[in-house]
């Protein structure tokens, strides 16, 4: 049974975001990792790139298969998680202690459309 | 059984000073190395194993003992077409007529190759229902980009510069994505239904002015036939978008039901799947692009033009001011081309008519053999294959990747897995029309074992292969620090 935690935002794509203030982290689920087995490469996209609510920011590669990651709100890239360049693993190791972008919100009303806990609990069936 | 010796790296059986060959004494007494530009120069001896030939000989008959092929058993990799190779490809290919070609000789002097190329060209077309091919693209990939560039250059050709965006099924190939992101056009996915196939209702609402076409495998990833592909057709084309047929699967078609018929414009097919040319390791492939009547000109130059004359016919590479350009060297893999046709010839009109029924019968075969052990999420007549999402009975926590190891250990190569991502164990077995129905019931035993294995002793299939020269391997490092020369693996120890 993968971990959810409660308090995050969900997407139906598997990834979730942490808001903290007008900022949220973004990452993907413990769910998403589980199936996606070993993760060998993350692509990131840059600081001060432009991401969008339902589109692709970049993806990840496990042994298993490429998948993209798309962001579940809009905004603007303020930090990456650098540290998934050198180590990938580390999303199998803690899928939501190791976020990969952190985004500047541009529109917080977009998180209304996103899933809570308990949601994403019954939509991945556990 | 392999020699231990032998088998090492070749880096680990030199010894210093050993030598396999001789050379001629330098009689060049004005040679000065002082005269190469220090940037050709090498400073640094290269790392190159020191052995006689009797080693070089033993090391890799040893290693070639290891490889498995569609030569050394059953192969039901799904997707893949991995139908048997028939030797007299082989020998056509290998003809002395054909191997001592140069591609820049006149064209008086090559009127034979060029004949074969033509009547290849002309057979595809046939077998396909469309107008004319091209066989310059040197794998399915490359032909996916050239038909998908053929589509590009039919909108450009009427100004038409909206539109930049291809449709792709959810099911579909990794590489249709791929080639049109590299052909610059924007991928939109259609989702499936439950069954797999295209949802139309999905579908409906993407198409508009800005859509280049849409790209489909029928029977698409699940073995399934796209029993909409006319409506689907209909609704592109009305939109004025092109349909694009992605050959993958055109096994269990061929001799039955035609591309061109269902509607398709462009196609690529893979000589090295359903025309019985090496695939794989041992490849290289083609892949054809086919178009139907009007967009002919928009093919890669050169082209294989036949003039009829008074006296019999005559051959000419022609190249077109309309075509999208030139996509490879002189006219693709002709060997791979001799194979392919080679093959056509063999099988004849008749028998080329079997092909797809028996290839559709064997899957089926397997698939009804199987489903009381593994779980078969698509009921139904599939086509040429089939998809497993995994062991029925999961309790024990053997995995889809558990399974296809095991089958090594039971000298059967594994079957796709974890391919289509719409199942998350997939498993999907595509025996091709070859396999005769004494090698279908040894692998349906031998899974039907590994099935009762899994409940009695799960750890053992966990753990397999036990037989195989190498174990289980380690896929993340593999992938995460590949190790691909000995001098890296010599620094890292």
């Amino acid at each position: 049974m993968s971990k959810i935690i409660e308090g995050l935002y969900y997407s139906e794509s598997h990834e979730y975001v942490r808001v903290d203030g007008e900022c949220g982290y973004i990452g993907i689920t413990d769910f998403a990792q589980h199936e996606l087995g070993n993760v060998v490469y993350v692509d990131m996209p840059e600081v001060d790139d432009e991401v969008t609510a339902g589109e692709e920011f970049g993806a990840v590669e496990s042994v298993k298969a490429a998948s993209d990651l798309v962001s579940p709100v809009s905004g603007t890239v303020i930090e990456v998680n650098e540290a998934l360049e050198d180590e990938p693993g580390l999303i199998n190791k803690d899928a939501f202690e190791n976020w990969i972008i952190k985004v500047q919100l541009s529109d917080m009303s977009e998180l209304e459309n996103l899933m809570d806990a308990a949601a994403y609990k019954d939509m991945i069936g556990e | 059984m392999n020699n231990t010796y032998y088998g090492k790296l070749i880096f680990e059986l030199s010894k210093e000073g050993r030598c396999g060959y001789s050379l001629p004494k330098n009689e060049l007494d004005n040679y000065k190395m002082s005269a190469l530009p220090a940037n050709l120069m090498r400073y640094e001896a290269p790392c190159l194993p020191e052995v006689d030939e009797l080693t070089v000989v033993r090391h890799y008959t040893n290693m070639s003992n290891n490889n498995f092929g569609v030569d050394t058993g059953f192969y039901p990799l799904g997707s893949c077409t991995m139908k048997y190779n028939p030797k007299i490809n082989e020998d056509m290919a290998a003809h002395r007529d054909f191997t001592c070609l140069h591609p820049l000789q006149d064209v008086d002097t090559v009127q034979g190759a060029l004949e074969v190329y033509y009547n290849l060209q002309t057979s595809l077309a046939e077998l396909s229902g469309l107008k004319e091919f091209t066989l310059n693209p040197f794998a399915g990939a490359h032909g996916e980009l050239t038909g998908l560039m053929v589509m590009r250059s039919y909108h450009a050709s009427r100004g038409d510069d909206k539109r930049t965006k291809v449709i792709v099924p959810d099911s579909a190939h990794g590489t249709n994505p791929a080639s049109a992101a590299v052909c610059g056009l924007d991928v939109v996915v259609v989702k499936s239904r439950p069954d797999g196939t295209v949802d139309v209702d999905d579908l409906r609402p993407l198409l508009d002015d800005t859509i280049a076409g849409m790209m489909m495998t029928n029977p698409n990833t699940l073995g399934i036939f796209e029993h909409n592909i006319a409506e689907i057709a209909k609704l592109v084309h009305d939109c004025g978008g092109l349909m694009y047929y992605d050959g993958a699967n055109l096994n269990p078609m061929l001799g039955v039901c035609r591309p061109g018929d269902l509607g398709f414009d462009i196609m690529h097919i893979n000589l090295h799947k359903t025309f019985s040319t090496p695939h794989g390791g041992g490849g290289p492939g083609s892949g054809p692009v086919g178009v139907r009547e009007g967009l002919e000109q928009f093919l890669p130059n050169p082209r294989v033009v036949r003039h009829e004359e008074e006296d019999g016919h005559h051959y000419t590479i022609e190249n077109n001011d309309n075509s999208l350009g030139f996509i490879s060297g002189f006219l693709g893999n002709f060997a791979v081309v001799m194979r392919a046709y080679t093959y056509i010839l063999t099988l004849g009109h008749e028998n080329v008519k079997n092909v797809g029924p028996l290839a559709t019968l064997n899957a089926n075969y397997v698939k009804e053999s199987l489903k009381d052990c593994f779980e078969l999420p698509l009921t139904g007549v599939c086509k040429h294959e089939f998809v497993f999402d995994g062991l029925k009975d999961k309790s024990t926590g053997v995995t889809t990747l558990d399974v296809a190891k095991r089958l090594l250990d039971y000298g059967f190569h594994a079957p796709t897995i974890y391919f289509p991502l719409l199942f998350h164990e997939a498993l999907m077995i595509e025996p091709t029309e070859n396999e005769s129905k004494e090698t279908l019931d040894s692998f349906i035993e031998v899974m039907r074992k590994i099935a009762k294995e899994a409940k009695e002793q799960p750890e053992m299939v966990k753990t397999a292969p036990h037989c195989t020269p190498v174990r289980r391997l380690d896929d993340t490092q593999a992938a995460l620090k590949p190790i691909v020369t000995y001098r890296e693996l010599v620094n890292q120890e």
